[in-house]
């Protein structure tokens, strides 16, 4: 079974015969954005987070066809982003293993569009769904607020 | 040797790919036209295949290829990333015709596509016999069912193991005569502690993908902390020289042990070697949770022996491991359980005992997991140290300072090793400062009628396995004067390639990216172990800075060739080589550099080994502030602080991150995490829906401070610090509850639940 979508994948229109049940995680990676990764089946790790229309989603809880008619951005769509809040990361040495930070960088980023001057808990609770094994979260929050005080003093 | 980059907290050299979502790791750069590889598991705890018919599943449009354990090699390995001749027992076969836990391999499908294999696992047939299962590891040494009743079952090393009677590994070992001490003691305790088997989960789950080269030869890349072992445990299972195997190791998603096993690669390995093609598996969450390597789940029961004032004179100690259905790691965790907790109280110790069993059961493989038996064995015995204080009516810190180890002290329960760096003391006293334990000592109830209490730990791990662990370096001068430096261990997120980068700049006197660092590639790469065992900073850390050394020279005698002076004449500030009497007289490291490819025999480039023969221990003390509701029995952690003593931290940042991330791992085995069997051996922890793992809304603050030691056999004075760092939460949470509710959790995970009943038993 295919179906036709035209959609914008990182700002390039697109029109592309897809399995509209296929996860938008195993489709986008096919399309060779790498940077989507796929931690779980249950929706829990938030590796997997891109942005439909400006929001943050699941592309492994989003069916490929529902992308139809939107604009995705994934990281390799938003490199300049990532690279300044990815040294911020790792200036704190928060990326370790670099499996769990586009997810999370998506996630800032979402953040920081639809939040001005988050508190502490808004920032652990807008970021709750991102899971990491490696860094215990801590210096993760250190390299967020100093990002976010930089980004406000900027 | 001046210090540039030794101490200080640079980035990872990896960092800008990582957070830019390069495609770095296996999956991203396995061949695109892989073969699909996915593995049917057995829906039974035990049972021998009967029958098993693929016909039908082999005529799946897609399919290239279904095997059974008709279809395999038929000689026992083990999957445990460990030095040949490796103690965990030789007792797989890549698939068996008897299965041994539920999900369990039972035969490998590869296809063109995943929908395919999908198809084809459901179409083969199987018919079982169905044979009683052990789930019980109290039950299983000396039980009428075995779960390896095989006649060609092997342990290579001398570990106390017996297949017919359920035993990967026993043993005992003791110093002074521990009844003795124990019979003349004031007060002596007896207490059992019960830790479970606990998943890794790297947000990476295990992945392998396999090709052949222009040569033939079986390449694999793979998400491994051991590409060396891999090769040798790959060529066993599958009957090839290691000549003719390859294994290549990208950016891992994290390891913490669970990738020192060889969980994925033996599958798509024999698909390429059947098929000729590129293959690839990749594990779903579900099944790294169901068929991988956790944690050792443990019994631990602890006598201890203390006078009324305080002085504690003997511990005696035993072990029950539950090895599950294969001895992977087995025999060697078990050793930790008593090695690493017993030495902390060398103080004033006259005896200890330590005996143990490690024992098969049909559930999944245990395996490594950070802290690799220490941590099960100092849950225990630092509970019963918080428990002596209790029945001695005195301060766990002053209890812990009376009877610890310090530096110079001879550890007679750590192989008679001597701590020759020891900043344990310093670290319970600044965590007892940090926490303000003397004004929180006595809980307080807060208005919402919550109990808030403190409790504390303390830790040690080693630095690599002592004259086992190799480390290696092959570093070499390039044409511009700058430096290519080849690495056998394997940076799993952990900062391996930056923080050995950042002691060769310093030992050459160049900048860190002149520096051009690259791991790991059995083809070309020294020989390391890999990294496990808390082993690479220190080991091959070692091996870099000899190499350094060594390379130093040979620059310095080519560069005193080269102005015709003698190497006592010159000096080499990492730039040129001078003249000391006539600082204008020099030859530039490029010259030199060039120089060495030009009719010259004297290669610019050095090759070392490292192994040592002690294992310095690390030491932390962590302590935790917890908020208990005594209606619900909920937890909150409230505050956790740890001061640790790695020697030298080489990064601090990345230092203090492995601290942080270690910590909370900590927090989840405390708190949350148990892999749980449902009667007929289903494990229902499939999931991060039915395994939780700690998010960042389930951690108060976590405050690390160091408190350094020199430790002289390390490089720049460093020990390890990856391990060490998970060992203090259970304890000292545990400890904190107890103090909060009068009950004291000797099961983890502490459960709300646990605690109520607790408090329902004392009429609370």
């Amino acid at each position: 079974m295919s179906m036709q979508i035209s959609y914008t994948l990182n700002g390039r229109k697109l029109t592309d015969e897809v399995d509209p049940v296929q996860p938008l995680t195993e489709y986008l990676r096919e399309k060779g954005c790498f940077s989507v990764k796929r931690g779980c089946e249950t929706s829990n790790c938030g590796l997997c987070t891109v942005l439909v229309d400006g929001r943050p989603v699941l592309s492994c809880a989003t069916l490929t066809a529902r992308i139809n008619g939107k604009t995705v951005e994934t990281l390799e769509g938003l490199q300049d982003a990532a690279a300044e809040i990815g040294a911020y990361l790792a200036d704190e040495g928060a990326e370790q293993c670099g499996f769990c930070s586009p997810g999370l960088i998506m996630n800032i980023i979402a953040m920081t569009r639809e939040l001005d001057h988050p508190t502490e808990a808004e920032i652990k609770a807008y970021l709750a769904g991102n899971l990491c094994r490696c860094t215990g979260y801590v210096s993760q929050l250190r390299a967020i607020q100093k990002y976010l005080a930089e980004k406000e003093r900027a | 040797m001046k210090h540039n980059y030794v101490g200080t907290g640079v980035r990872k050299s990896d960092a800008h790919a990582l957070t830019t979502g390069q495609p770095v790791y296996t999956d991203d750069i396995a061949p695109a036209n892989c073969l699909i590889v996915k593995v049917l598991r057995s829906p039974h705890a035990h049972a021998l295949i009967r029958e098993i018919n693929t016909d039908i599943a082999k005529k799946v449009p897609g399919i290239a290829c279904v095997l059974t354990y008709q279809d395999v090699p038929q000689h026992r390995f083990t999957m445990a990333g460990q030095t040949y001749p490796e103690p965990s027992p030789y007792d797989r076969l890549i698939l068996d015709r008897r299965v041994r836990f539920v999900g369990d391999a039972v035969a490998i499908v590869a296809g063109e596509t995943a929908a395919a294999v999908d198809r084809a696992l459901r179409l083969i047939k199987v018919q079982y016999d169905v044979l009683e299962p052990i789930l019980d590891f109290h039950k299983a040494k000396d039980n009428a069912i075995l779960v390896h009743p095989e006649e060609d079952w092997e342990a290579k090393c001398p570990v106390g193991a017996d297949n017919k009677r359920n035993l990967c590994a026993s043993g005992e070992e003791s110093a002074g005569d521990i009844e003795a001490v124990l019979a003349s003691c004031d007060v002596v305790l007896t207490r059992t502690y019960h830790t479970k088997a606990n998943q890794q989960t790297p947000m990476e789950t295990f992945r392998t993908a396999t090709y052949l080269d222009t040569y033939g030869r079986l390449n694999i890349i793979s998400s491994t902390q051991v590409p060396f072992h891999v090769r040798r445990i790959l060529s066993i299972a599958l009957g090839i020289p290691k000549s003719r195997v390859r294994v290549m190791k990208p950016r891992l998603g994290g390891g913490f042990g669970a990738k020192q096993t060889v969980v994925t690669e033996v599958y798509p390995a024999i698909v390429t070697m059947k098929t000729g093609r590129p293959a690839k598996i990749i594990y779903t969450r579900e099944e790294s949770m169901i068929a991988s390597s956790p944690r050792h789940e443990m019994e631990v029961t602890v006598r201890i022996g203390a006078m009324q004032d305080g002085t504690i004179r003997g511990i005696d100690l035993y072990t029950l491991s539950n090895t599950g259905a294969f001895g992977e790691h087995g025999p060697t965790t078990v050793g930790l359980s008593g090695h690493k907790p017993i030495p902390l109280y060398s103080g004033n110790q006259e005896a200890f005992r330590f005996r143990y069993d490690v024992v098969y059961t049909n559930v999944m493989s245990a395996g490594a997991y950070r802290g690799y038996g220490a941590t099960q064995g100092i849950f225990a015995v630092e509970s019963i140290v918080n428990e002596l204080a209790d029945a001695l009516g005195c301060d766990p810190i002053d209890l812990r300072m009376q009877n610890m180890v310090r530096e110079g002290m001879v550890m007679p329960a750590y192989y008679g090793e001597t701590a020759n760096a020891c900043a344990l003391d310093r670290c319970v006293q600044r965590v007892r400062e940090m926490i303000g334990w003397d004004e929180k000592i006595k809980p307080r109830v807060l208005p919402n009628g919550h109990i808030r209490a403190v409790g504390m730990g303390m830790a040690m791990q080693g630095s690599a396995i002592s004259n086992v662990d190799v480390g290696a370096v092959i570093i070499r001068l390039s044409d511009d004067g700058t430096y290519n430096m080849l690495l056998g261990c394997t940076d799993m997120g952990t900062g391996c390639d930056t923080i050995l980068a950042q002691m060769a700049a310093d030992c050459l006197d160049c900048r860190m990216e002149d520096i051009a660092v690259y791991a790991s590639d059995t083809d070309t790469a020294p020989y390391d172990s890999g990294s496990y065992a808390s082993a690479t900073t220190y080991v091959t850390g070692m091996a870099c800075v000899r190499a350094c050394e060594e390379l130093r020279g040979k620059i310095i005698r080519q560069g005193a060739k080269m102005l015709g002076l003698d190497e006592s004449a010159v000096e080499f500030d990492g730039a040129r080589v001078f003249a000391l009497a006539e600082e204008g007289r020099a030859v530039s490291l490029s010259d030199i550099a060039y120089s060495g490819q030009c009719g010259c025999s004297d290669v610019l480039s050095a090759t070392v080994s490292h192994s040592s023969p002690v294992s310095p221990p690390p030491f932390m003390a962590g302590a935790a502030e917890v908020d208990v509701d005594p209606e619900t029995g909920h937890v909150e952690l409230v505050d956790y602080v740890a001061a640790v003593d790695c020697g030298t931290p080489i990064n601090p940042h990345l230092a203090r991150v492995q601290t942080e991330g270690g910590i909370v791992q900590g927090i989840g085995m405390a708190l949350y995490e148990d892999i749980v069997y449902a009667a007929d051996g289903t494990n229902l922890s499939n999931s991060f829906m039915q395994y939780k793992i700690p998010s960042r809304l389930d951690i108060g603050t976590v405050r690390v401070e160091f408190e350094s030691s020199y430790e002289p056999t390390g490089p720049f004075g460093a020990k390890s610090i990856g391990e060490v760092v998970i060992n203090t939460p259970s304890p000292a949470i545990a400890d904190a509850v107890a103090r909060a509710t009068g009950v004291r959790v000797r099961t983890l995970p502490i459960t709300a639940e646990k605690i109520v009943r607790g408090m329902m038993e004392q009429g609370k």
